[in-house]
């Protein structure tokens, strides 16, 4: 099978729909002649012109709202807003408006909007270039969170997203872009519904639960583990909203132990609705207390030495594994 | 205007005998600029509004009984229930709601203009907001994105003096909001909005203009709420009974009905015709049954 890069599996979505989608147009900062920062819109701007590659000011409120009334009159907005640190400054938009706007009408207004943006700690990129937030909107109703972790999926779920009537936020790792992997042919048309996990690596004895760039780490893991005796089965979430519980707690009911791995902050994340759904639903499966490795709870730092130590390691990672193994 | 101002009293009188069950903003004073500007609108062009937005809803086509019905939280209501007075929603006539939330209309009708921009639609998006969103950012995001872009956008500041009861000569240095436009490099008009025909006159050269691609137009209507800023407020300390009593007497429905002293027996029967109207709308209302407490998580997602 070919390989792609995310971005380019990603472009190769956003292009075909395109194509046939008049009511679709991209906003951002540098997405226009640019191509966006990462590519992510390269060469379109020559097809479809500055109406639909819309170059923005740097008001992040403004064109979040903005895509918020053209969504609510039959447009398909996409909002890139190159690193979705830049979307805080937009987030009563989001919150008050974009999720709430199909409720609030009753269900007689449609809300097909796709916010992406890349997350993710890495390159010394410091604290306002390296934020991930996707627990904070899987926690309001409304919102659809996507977080791939390999090029295949990405461009599954984007098609999905640029089918979707519900508000997406697309959050992809900046330290995986570049990276490829196989992704079928263009005249290949699948779509990865959202809410459905994958197991990306069958094992018996203990069920890692991650997604991202830790999905990659914790998969590295596995196969060192293997080489100890230790056979591990890895769940790509690949969807924070909505959460794929069916599949995380058939998994446990197999191994009979669970370790999240998640980059970002441990209280209220993603670690902690998944664990306390185990205690609810699975708690008669488990061997071992269920636990979970996350990142630091702290502003990312600068210095590569800060900031490798800020965020779960191999080796923290094995180590983890080791000790829910053994617990 | 006389069903807005109609409704109002209806709804006033509604709060009092403990039928809203939230809040209720009247557009009481402020009559003309809703129906001045909406006077130019059809249901294909999206209006989008503020907390005091009963006015714009009635003037954009939801019927009274809809209005009423959605603050007595009946499931017959614009709404269903869901939104209250500040949530009313009608897409079905182009009532693209109304939000809890200063200076988020402004953004949703530029939105608007550019769906219409990039789809060719000959409709145009219409943003009411009170001069307390012209100091937000809102305001200053969205008309430069208006703007830079031309897009059918129409911002429509109903300068009633006061944001809740913060004066706007206290909020910003310079209180005539008409001529921020030009900051933006798009037009901007003043106009007396208790004036129902120069509302009217000013709103359709502005519309005609967008709705030909020549751009978005600010246009700030300088008025007055003359009943308290939310029904079962005190109304006293920040403004005087003597601006209040003043401003009452330049009534929009009163100036309208001077201007045409050979029309008075057709003024008469408007009032009385929509009298029955609002009546029938308070029973209608009345009789709605609630919505059933088990629908309250519909709707969330598409």
């Amino acid at each position: 099978m070919r390989e792609l890069t995310f971005t380019a599996a990603t472009r190769e979505a956003l292009t075909e729909r395109m194509a046939v989608d008049p009511s679709i147009f991209v906003m951002g900062e540098g997405i226009g002649p640019r191509g966006g920062n990462f590519g992510t819109t390269l060469g379109l701007y020559e097809k479809h012109g500055p109406l639909r590659l819309c170059d923005t000011p740097i008001a992040e409120r403004g064109f979040v709202g903005l895509a918020c009334g053209a969504a609510m009159t039959g447009a398909r907005p996409i909002v890139d807003f190159m690193f979705l640190d830049f979307i805080l400054d937009s987030v009563g938009e989001i919150f008050n408006q974009i999720a709430k706007m199909q409720y609030m009408s009753s269900g007689r207004l449609k809300m097909p909007v796709i916010l992406r943006g890349c997350i993710g700690i890495g390159s010394s990129a410091a604290t306002h270039h390296s934020s991930s937030y996707y627990s904070v909107f899987a926690h309001v109703p409304g919102l659809r969170v996507i977080v791939p972790s390999n090029p295949h999926d990405a461009k599954g779920l984007f098609r999905t997203a640029l089918r979707s009537d519900d508000p997406v936020l697309f959050l992809e790792h900046k330290n995986i872009l570049h990276l490829k992997g196989p992704v079928p042919d263009e005249s290949d048309e699948y779509t990865i519904p959202f809410g459905l996990a994958n197991v990306a690596r069958v094992g018996r004895d203990v069920t890692v639960v991650s997604l991202g760039l830790m999905l990659r780490r914790a998969l590295e893991a596995a196969e060192k583990l293997a080489g100890e005796g230790i056979s591990v089965e890895v769940i790509d979430l690949r969807t924070v909203a909505p959460l794929d519980m069916p599949t995380v707690l058939t998994s446990l009911k197999k191994t009979g132990r669970i370790l999240v791995v998640d980059e970002t902050f441990a209280p209220f994340g993603v670690g902690a609705e998944v664990i306390a759904q185990v205690n609810e639903r699975g708690f008669d499966d488990l061997d071992a207390p269920p636990a979970r490795l996350n990142g630091a709870h702290t502003p990312t730092p600068y210095s590569p030495t800060l900031e490798a130590a800020v965020v779960p390691s191999f080796d923290a990672i094995a180590q983890a594994i080791r000790d829910v193994v053994a617990a | 205007m006389q069903v807005i101002r109609q409704t109002e009293e209806a709804l006033a009188r509604s709060h009092q005998a403990g039928l809203i069950h939230g809040a209720c903003h009247t557009y009481v004073g402020e009559e003309a600029i809703a129906a001045g500007v909406c006077a130019h609108l059809t249901h294909d062009d999206a209006l989008f509004s503020t907390h005091r937005g009963h006015g714009h809803a009635l003037a954009k086509g939801v019927p009274p009984r809809e209005l009423i019905a959605e603050l007595f939280g009946r499931v017959t209501g614009c709404s269903r229930g869901r939104g209250g007075s500040m949530h009313l929603f009608s897409p079905e006539v182009g009532m693209m709601g109304t939000s809890g939330i200063v200076g988020p209309c402004i953004l949703q009708a530029t939105g608007a203009g550019y769906t219409f921009k990039l789809l060719g639609k000959p409709h145009v998006g219409v943003a009411f907001f009170g001069d307390g969103a012209s100091n937000n950012g809102a305001f200053h995001e969205g008309l430069n994105l208006a703007a830079i872009y031309q897009l059918p956008t129409i911002f429509i500041c109903e300068n009633n003096q006061f944001a809740t009861e913060i004066a706007i000569t206290y909020a910003t240095r310079n209180a005539d909001i008409w001529t921020k436009a030009a900051s933006f490099g798009m037009p901007g008009v003043c106009v007396d909005g208790n004036d129902s025909v120069a509302v009217w006159q000013a709103a359709g050269e502005a519309i005609a203009r967008a709705r030909s691609g020549g751009g978005p137009t600010l246009i700030e209507c300088k008025t007055y709420r003359t009943r308290a800023h939310a029904e079962g407020m005190r109304d006293g300390g920040y403004r005087s009974a003597e601006d209040v009593e003043k401003w009452k007497a330049r009534d929009p429905i009163k100036m309208l009905a001077a201007r045409m002293p050979q029309e008075q027996a057709e003024f008469a029967a408007i009032e009385a015709d929509v009298k029955a109207l609002v009546e029938e709308a308070v029973a209608f209302a009345k009789a709605s049954p609630y919505p059933d407490g088990i629908t309250a998580t519909e709707h969330i997602y598409a």
